[in-house]
């Protein structure tokens, strides 16, 4: 039985938190979440893709370091602690990915090596509105290579070079590649409930468009996109839930009143114990859809929907009662428990709600188990 | 990331999952159906020779000493026998609190002679061993124990009652938590023995419980004369031995039965709801997915755990989110099983409710499992405490002579 990281894995995961730690301070964090016009820390995205980690899961040939999902998993995991402010899952778990699933040769010879070098940030854009995206009220179509229609919201649209997009060609859904530096669109930034993470609205008038992966294949593509993005975003997820219990119990262990730490109150201790309990749970499906990651088992989307479902109670958990154990303190914008809260519904959200997830699973679960 | 037997493990299993193909069989015969059910004495000489099979193998106690007949083997090497055993389908659990927690306290505080009269015996299940800690007026709170022993020269004279005693209806010798000296604070003033539940001055009566069975015993110790060489540990020293004994109680009382996600599935698949199929409900699907991500969540711990053990590792009490996380989980699910069935939920009756009351059955017994070794609350503290090092309740009786504790009803 081999459950976990190994030791080289552990080694990249603790190289990856010093690095993090000593560049992705508090102090780094809130220059982007009081700048309205800064949506990312350019300076931190420069040095991690200095350090090679764009490219962690991207083949050698493509210029990445080849080194397989499950370290990617690691360095994931810390960058969920705390709450990196660049485009990583933007550009590693939804552009890269989708470009190793469904890109051909040359998609991957253009785009791999610029993602691996840091050349490049991406993005994902399927949301039109409020709700599911799906074939009936998808809008945005593209005809003769042109793409049309509007979609929103974007994460780290507004500074995306590329985007992949999904939308309508011949009545059949597709992904498709946009360069985002050229004619026919227009973005903006929009607030988020998270401005540590940057959001757009990208609207296409004509955008050229190449199609990523078989015609008519989008919604599928898009959802095993989603299953590979899901597993990753788990390890930010519990990272942060992980940092959010360790916040909590510092502050209490510090923290007195009627006379003695508030840590020692049963309230808070068994507080803190249902944290435990949800991250560990959330900690196990994950490293289940690391491993189904990693080895492209047909497993994949069962797992990965339960990795998500688990990591995003134990994180939306975590950073609630964070708040409530910091008492009056973490209700204000100067204690950094409210980035980890907004961070929550982040990542909560960005690829699809756990709700969408829950009935993913269970629709997944009802053919895994057919009458 | 992988789930795979190290070479030595894969081995190990091989030459287990052999061994227990060659003798499974032939064991289990064609048990009738009296001797399918627990408790009965089919049942219980079944899994006596099963034992008796096992210890002759070194399979009874993997992890103890060649010397004292076990394996030798790794904590491990143990966790793959169980499962193997489990898929054959031989497991019994008459032996578990016996050989998992009270045969081991004796082996760590008895003398050579004491030890070399009980542990074979155990080991081979030609007799079993109950644990008689928890008290009416002490279950989570077992140091207030109240069973008081008085020295009588080369004699201790026991008088008292210890409640939810697993197995005492069956058990031949039991440990036994007594109070030597109430002139000192609580924990200081206890000693451990061992008994023979045999003794005349030992009754055992059955618990009615809330769940309708009576798998727990109440034991009545009237004038119980033992001898001062039947003590385990110095007098006073009954806490610390305790300790060792529950050191080993989360694990023993880890796994649990009752309906997964694939019964309440199947369920719904054959119910109507208010608007419609009750597998289409939304709010039943929703739960769905959190039932199987926690369930898949404590089976992936438990490999986890393995993971842990198998790099050397010893795992700490970590192991005590499983009761919490499977007790709750069955209490919930069984009440939602039940409300699926409508006006039809109310009725126990196996041949009547659908997949033979399962759901009422876990209904009932749920209370129970959220309280038994180690209620929800005290596993929550001792998450706080020892995995999160949070610091332990203000305790008012840490410096009261025992007898000068204020008592409830």
């Amino acid at each position: 039985m081999n459950f976990d990281y190994s030791d080289d894995q552990k080694f990249l995961k603790n190289e990856a938190r010093k690095f993090l730690e000593a560049r992705c301070t508090s102090a780094a964090v809130r220059k982007v979440l009081n700048d309205d016009d800064v949506s990312f820390d350019a300076e931190l995205w420069k040095g991690v893709g200095e350090q090679g980690w764009l490219g962690a899961a991207i083949p050698e040939e493509f210029g990445g370091l080849g080194l397989g999902h499950v370290e990617l998993c690691a360095i994931a995991e810390e960058m969920g602690r705390v709450v990196a402010p660049i485009p990583f899952a933007s550009t590693v778990y939804f552009l890269a990915e989708a470009v190793l699933l469904a890109g051909d040769d040359a998609q991957k010879a253009d785009l791999l090596p610029k993602i691996a070098a840091g050349e490049l940030i991406g993005c994902f854009a399927t949301s039109e509105g409020p709700g599911v995206v799906n074939a009936s009220n998808l809008v945005c179509k593209v005809e003769g290579g042109k793409l049309t229609g509007v979609k929103i919201p974007v994460t780290d649209g507004d500074i995306a070079d590329v985007a992949v997009v999904l939308a309508n060609e011949g009545g059949k859904a597709g992904l498709f590649l946009v360069d985002l530096k050229g004619a026919g669109v227009s973005r903006e930034t929009l607030k988020s409930l998270d401005p540590t993470r940057g959001v757009g609205r990208l609207t296409f008038s004509g955008a050229a468009a190449t199609r990523l992966g078989g015609a008519g294949e989008g919604f599928a593509l898009m959802e095993q996109v989603f299953d590979r993005a899901a597993v990753l975003l788990a390890f930010e997820q519990t990272g942060g839930a992980d940092k959010c219990l360790e916040m909590a119990k510092d502050y209490a262990m510090g923290r007195y009143a009627f006379g003695r730490v508030i840590a020692g109150y049963q309230a808070i201790k068994h507080k803190l114990a249902d944290m435990y309990v949800k991250n560990q749970v959330a900690r196990s499906n994950a490293y289940y859809g690391a491993w189904a990651l990693n080895t492209n088992a047909p497993e994949l989307p069962v797992a990965a929907s339960a990795a998500r479902i688990a990591a995003s109670e134990a994180y939306w958990f975590g950073s609630k009662e964070n708040i409530q154990t910091h008492g009056g303190m973490g209700f204000t914008w100067e204690v950094d428990c409210h980035l980890y809260y907004r961070r929550s519904r982040q990542l909560g959200l960005v690829a699809g709600a756990p709700k969408v997830w829950k009935e993913r699973l269970v629709s997944q679960l009802e053919r895994r188990n057919a009458a | 990331m992988d789930f795979n037997d190290s070479p030595e493990e894969a081995a190990y299993r091989e030459t287990a999952r052999a061994w227990l193909e060659k003798n499974a069989a032939e064991h289990k015969g064609n048990a009738s159906a009296n001797g399918r059910r627990p408790n009965s004495p089919e049942h219980m000489a079944m899994a006596k020779s099963w034992q008796a099979k096992k210890a002759e193998a070194g399979y009874a106690c993997i992890t103890w000493p060649k010397e004292w007949g076990g394996g030798g083997g790794t904590p491990l090497q143990s966790v793959i026998f169980g499962q193997e055993e489990a898929k054959v389908g031989v497991n019994y659990g008459y032996f578990t609190i016996g050989l998992g927690m009270c045969v081991p306290t004796v082996m760590a505080f008895a003398d050579a002679e004491t030890k070399t009269r009980f542990v074979g015996p155990a080991m081979r299940g030609e007799e079993i061993w109950c644990q008689l800690f928890s008290e009416p007026a002490g279950g989570s709170d077992v140091a207030a124990t109240r069973t008081k022993a008085i020295r009588d020269g080369d004699e201790w004279v026991i008088n008292g009652q210890k409640v939810w005693t697993t197995g005492a209806q069956y058990c031949d010798y039991g440990i036994l938590l007594v109070r030597t000296d109430p002139d000192v604070p609580k924990h200081k003033g206890l000693t451990m023995f061992w008994i023979d539940m045999h003794d005349p001055a030992v009754e055992v009566r059955p618990i009615h419980q809330a769940s309708g069975g009576s798998e727990f015993n109440e034991v009545y110790f009237t004038d119980l004369r033992v001898k001062d060489s039947q003590r385990l540990g110095e007098v006073g020293d009954g806490w610390k031995v305790a300790l060792v004994t529950l050191m080993n109680e989360r694990l023993a009382v880890g796994g649990s039965s009752g309906p997964d996600y694939k019964l309440i599935m199947d369920l719904a698949r054959q119910v109507t709801g208010p608007a419609g199929a009750a597998i289409k409900d939304g709010a039943f699907r929703e739960k769905l997915a959190d039932w199987y991500v926690a369930a898949e969540g404590l089976k992936l711990t438990r490999f986890r755990t393995m993971t842990a053990l198998s790099r050397g590792q010893t795992p700490g009490p970590e192991s005590s989110i499983g009761k919490i996380i499977a007790a709750n989980q069955m209490q919930d699910m069984s009440n939602q099983g039940v409300e699926m069935e409508d006006q039809y939920g109310i009725l126990v009756d196996p041949s009547e409710a659908p997949m033979q009351a399962a759901f009422q059955q876990s209904l009932l017994w749920a209370p129970g499992l959220r309280i038994a070794g180690g209620t929800d609350e005290i596993l929550k503290n001792i998450i706080a405490e020892r995995v999160l090092g949070l610091p332990g309740d203000v305790r008012v009786d840490k410096d009261v002579a025992f007898k000068d504790m204020p008592t409830g009803r």
